[in-house]
């Protein structure tokens, strides 16, 4: 089959987590939309199957319409999170909370240990996962770019770990490329790059470094055209499946000429 | 006096969960609904039996667009 943006990279190049596979390796989500409306078109454009959604007080935001029964319309699976929680103990909470509002044991762990930079609070996201793999939850754990924290997390029965790239919302990229190969060869489950992402050649090279997906969020719903942008990352992840997939060329300090030498007429 | 979503209620003890979720407008099979009370979770099977104690902090969420 040919490669094209309109099927996956390839029927049997699927990415399997906790044992459910996706033809998708685009995360997407749906925070920072001005409207469910362009959500939806966003979503069906990127080709994920797989979004995260928060919770949060009822009536609080100023979100119109019901956001599942919109995401349900969208054939998508839905990936609670625990945004905005500062210890473990709300995570754990926020986390039950979410398998009973949406009827599954998938949870995007974050614990969030700083204001500024919305980085994780290792410890604290540690002894999360850790709870939560014992309640039988899938923990798909958002970290740091520090690999011995990803393989201590998958110690504890993490389904996945998702490192960042840079802090959230940031648009910044990959600030450490060197430490996302480390974490790829560090682990067994797969590498979900997730926050830093700012435009599609970001989401190419997470997946040549080894990335099994990407997560978008910001970078596609507060892009001045988000369904363009969707399909700009879509494009970008299977671009960077590809290219991964066909391995690239050592990198080289001096020219190598593709064109041979032999042959070469003398003009003298 | 029971606190709902973080604000002060004139919500009765006794009341049950349930009840407390018909004020808010929920229809009792909403999806994305979940509620939390004193930081535990009061599973939907019991929304219609568990009632509030006096000083009960209730917590009504439901799903919103987040990263």
């Amino acid at each position: 089959m040919p490669d094209s943006l309109e099927t996956p990279v390839a029927e049997e190049d699927l990415l399997t987590i906790a044992g459910r596979t996706f033809r998708s390796r685009l995360l997407l989500g749906t925070g920072g939309f001005p409207s469910l409306e362009l959500m939806a078109e966003a979503i069906a454009r990127s080709g994920s199957e797989l979004v995260t959604v928060a919770l949060r007080r009822v009536g609080s935001g100023e979100q119109h319409g019901s956001l599942v029964d919109v995401l349900a319309q969208a054939g998508v699976e839905l990936l609670p999170n625990t945004a905005g929680c500062h210890t473990a103990r709300d995570a754990l909470i926020t986390a039950r909370l979410a398998r009973e509002a949406f009827a599954t044991d998938w949870i995007k762990l974050e614990v969030i240990g700083d204001e500024d930079t919305l980085l994780p609070d290792a410890p604290e996201l540690l002894r999360a996962a850790e709870e939560l793999v014992d309640e039988g939850f899938v923990v798909l754990p958002y970290t740091t770019d520090d690999p011995v924290l990803a393989r201590r997390l998958v110690d504890v029965g993490c389904a996945a770990v998702m490192p960042l790239g840079s802090p959230i919302g940031s648009g910044m990229g990959i600030r450490n490329p060197y430490n996302i190969s480390l974490i790829r060869e560090a682990v067994a489950v797969p590498v979900v790059l997730d926050a830093g992402i700012g435009t599609a050649s970001d989401a190419a090279l997470a997946m040549e470094l080894g990335c099994d997906a990407v997560m978008a969020a910001s970078a596609i719903s507060r892009a001045q055209d988000p369904v363009r942008m969707a399909g700009a990352m879509r494009a970008a992840v299977q671009a960077g499946r590809l290219a991964r997939l066909a391995g690239r060329i050592p990198r080289r300090r001096y020219a190598d000429a593709s064109t041979p030498d032999e042959g070469l007429p003398a003009f003298g | 006096m029971i606190v709902l979503n973080g604000e002060g209620s004139d919500v009765a003890a006794g009341a049950t969960v349930a009840a407390v979720l018909e004020r808010l407008g929920l229809a009792l099979d909403a999806r994305g609904v979940a509620v939390a009370v004193d930081g535990e979770v009061v599973p939907r099977t019991a929304w219609g039996s568990f009632t509030l104690g006096e000083d009960a902090r209730v917590e009504v969420l439901t799903a919103m667009q987040g990263g």
